[in-house]
């Protein structure tokens, strides 16, 4: 038990403590479990770097307006189908399966943005993460949940569906919509494919993109130019851990904040299976 | 006929706020879901950046034919496969076996800490594990000092660069990533089972590892099997991010899995069709292991459909 709380522990560990030694001693390795030569030289370069705070900005802007239209959008649609007199409900859940098991892969899929106008746009990152029938399941099942004879209080006082929708079941389904707002936002913060896919703009790059950058393509090339014997540019290697460490950050405070929910989110999704 | 029409449309009128509802999510499948299947008929095209959709001439199956002599593309389908199976035989018991292990920690400060502990990989994204990974497996890096400082190596090396080691870094790190939060089903699996069968184990004289392997075990055998096929049937999809980040030049050869020869030839190098060939074979046959695995589950679980 102890050994695979080690396991996980000790290489995160590692990470975080490289970051705050000099590149000097990093070179040299000997850098394990203390931070050899303290120092706040990899984050003060990191935060010179005026890209990084434009991903920062663009992180924050995404996954706050990504994983809340996502959420209010599903919640609408799954309040339509979590109703059964609703007409042509069962061509609407046909429609919906279908794109749980098919796609058009890659390409289609690009060519269609390509011709919505969506490459190299900031809306590339929300429009297209919308929606997610998965996620319309879930909710449409906790929506089932809610008494019914709530619904046919607010009817007899006249309330449309909007009206009991946004009155009644939005206030009442907070938790489940906190927790998928939550799984939408840590995909968000943590994608990086939509990036690589559709934009080709610096400008629009998220902290993903950027460690992508900064960690994987210049270790990438310092291997092929010097492949058997690698020797880094030993500040570089400073920076590139104390990015991590800053994108990761965010996270890692949140997380155990949040650590309830992911779980009870967890098993709202296993209730089906 | 005529009259059942006019009832659909009365219908329709009176509950225009609930369609009005439902509507957008049916046009936003339509256009992001659907267009794209459709786009799928370039597989049977010859499509160029200066094609339209339309201009592009037919070409039938002159690009599935290609993929039947292409290497690169079964030395993909074999790295894609391998990989899978190592994770499959590998990612799919450790959950379980740490699940047990929890679950027979008494509740307290430690079991909690160790759980929180042990979900975090799972949020870090591939891109920043491929980076931690790129550090820790450098010359210098962390598991270069320990292997040394044990005696296991007497010379640094770079085990990215070596195409030999691949497999098992995709492997075990994907298990490292996502061995804590797999546990979380089997934990409320077994967070259910009756108290009462361990104290009658218990008066029986059953020691701890009897009471696991009659009890824990057997109580779980619904959810393990679920599992399994699910696992099964994902065994074609290949981590596309990790790939990315992991893959260079040096180990290439082992590293390269389908997703990411798709992507290569199709957004790289620009050959839309054929790598859109390939994507539509490699999903037909996800697809045909779905619905049997589908069909497995369903005689496992009594008939019930578990979708």
């Amino acid at each position: 038990m102890l050994i695979f709380t080690i396991i996980i522990i000790v290489p995160i560990w590692n990470v975080l403590i490289s970051s705050f030694s000099s590149g000097k001693s990093l070179a040299d390795g000997g850098v394990s479990f203390w931070p050899k030569d303290f120092s706040l030289e990899n984050y003060r370069a990191v935060f010179r770097d005026d890209g990084i705070w434009q991903a920062f900005f663009i992180s924050v802007a995404k996954t706050v307006i990504g994983a809340s239209t996502h959420v209010l959008f599903c919640a609408i649609v799954a309040y339509s189908y979590s109703k059964s007199h609703l007409k042509g409900r069962k061509l609407y859940t046909a429609i919906g399966i279908v794109t749980m098991f098919f796609g058009g892969g890659m390409v289609p899929t690009y060519l269609l943005m390509k011709s919505l106008g969506l490459l190299n746009s900031f809306w590339v990152y929300i429009i297209p993460a919308l929606f997610s029938f998965f996620d319309v399941i879930i909710l449409m099942n906790f929506f089932r949940s809610i008494p019914q004879s709530l619904e046919d209080s607010a009817k007899i006082d006249g309330a449309g569906d909007w009206k009991i929708f946004i009155k009644i079941f939005l206030p009442l389904s907070k938790p489940a919509l906190a927790t998928i707002a939550l799984f939408n936002g840590v995909g968000q913060w943590n994608d990086f494919f939509t990036t690589k896919l559709y934009i080709t703009d610096k400008a629009l790059y998220p902290l993903q993109m950027k460690i992508y950058e900064i960690v994987v393509q210049s270790q990438m090339s310092s291997m092929q130019h010097v492949a058997g014997s690698v020797v880094l540019d030993t500040t570089a290697k400073g920076v590139q851990l104390a990015t991590i460490v800053v994108t990761t950050f965010p996270i890692l405070v949140i997380y155990p904040l949040l650590q309830k929910h992911f779980i009870s989110g967890m098993m709202i999704g296993a209730v089906k299976e | 006929m005529r009259k059942r029409k006019k009832n659909l449309i009365v219908d329709l009128r009176n509950q225009w706020q609930l369609q009005s509802m439902i509507i957008p999510g049916i046009i936003f499948m339509i256009v992001f879901s659907y267009i794209p299947m459709y786009g799928v008929l370039i597989a049977f095209k010859h499509y160029t950046a200066l094609d339209t959709f339309s201009t592009a001439p037919w070409v039938g199956l002159d690009n599935f034919k290609i993929i039947v002599t292409d290497q690169y593309f079964w030395d993909a389908m074999v790295n894609t496969l391998g990989i899978s199976a190592l994770k499959l035989a590998i990612g799919f018991l450790t959950p379980i076996i740490l699940a047990i292990l929890i679950y027979e920690l008494h509740d307290g400060p430690f079991k909690r800490i160790m759980q929180t502990i042990s979900y975090l990989p799972h949020f870090l994204s591939w891109i920043v594990l491929g980076g931690m990974l790129i550090t820790w497996f450098s010359t210098t890096g962390l598991f270069n000092q320990l292997f040394m400082a044990v005696g296991l190596m007497d010379k640094p090396q770079n085990f990215l660069l070596d195409e030999d080691k691949y497999w098992w870094i995709a492997v075990l790190s994907d298990v490292w990533k996502e061995v804590g939060w797999g546990t979380i089903l089997y934990l409320a699996v077994m967070s259910k089972i009756d108290p009462t069968y361990y104290e009658a184990a218990k008066i029986d004289g059953a020691t701890r590892f009897k009471q696991i392997w009659h009890i824990t075990i057997p109580m779980m055998k619904n959810i393990i099997n679920l599992n399994l096929i699910l696992a099964i049937s994902g065994i074609f999809g290949s981590n596309l991010d990790q790939t990315l980040v992991l893959m260079n030049s040096q180990n290439q050869a082992k590293a390269e899995v389908l997703s990411s020869y798709v992507y290569r030839i199709g957004m790289t190098q620009g050959d839309f069709s054929y790598a859109t060939a390939v994507d539509l074979g490699m999903s037909i046959v996800s697809v045909i292991l779905l619905l049997t695995s589908h069909k497995v589950t369903k005689k496992l679980n009594d008939n019930e459909s578990v979708l």
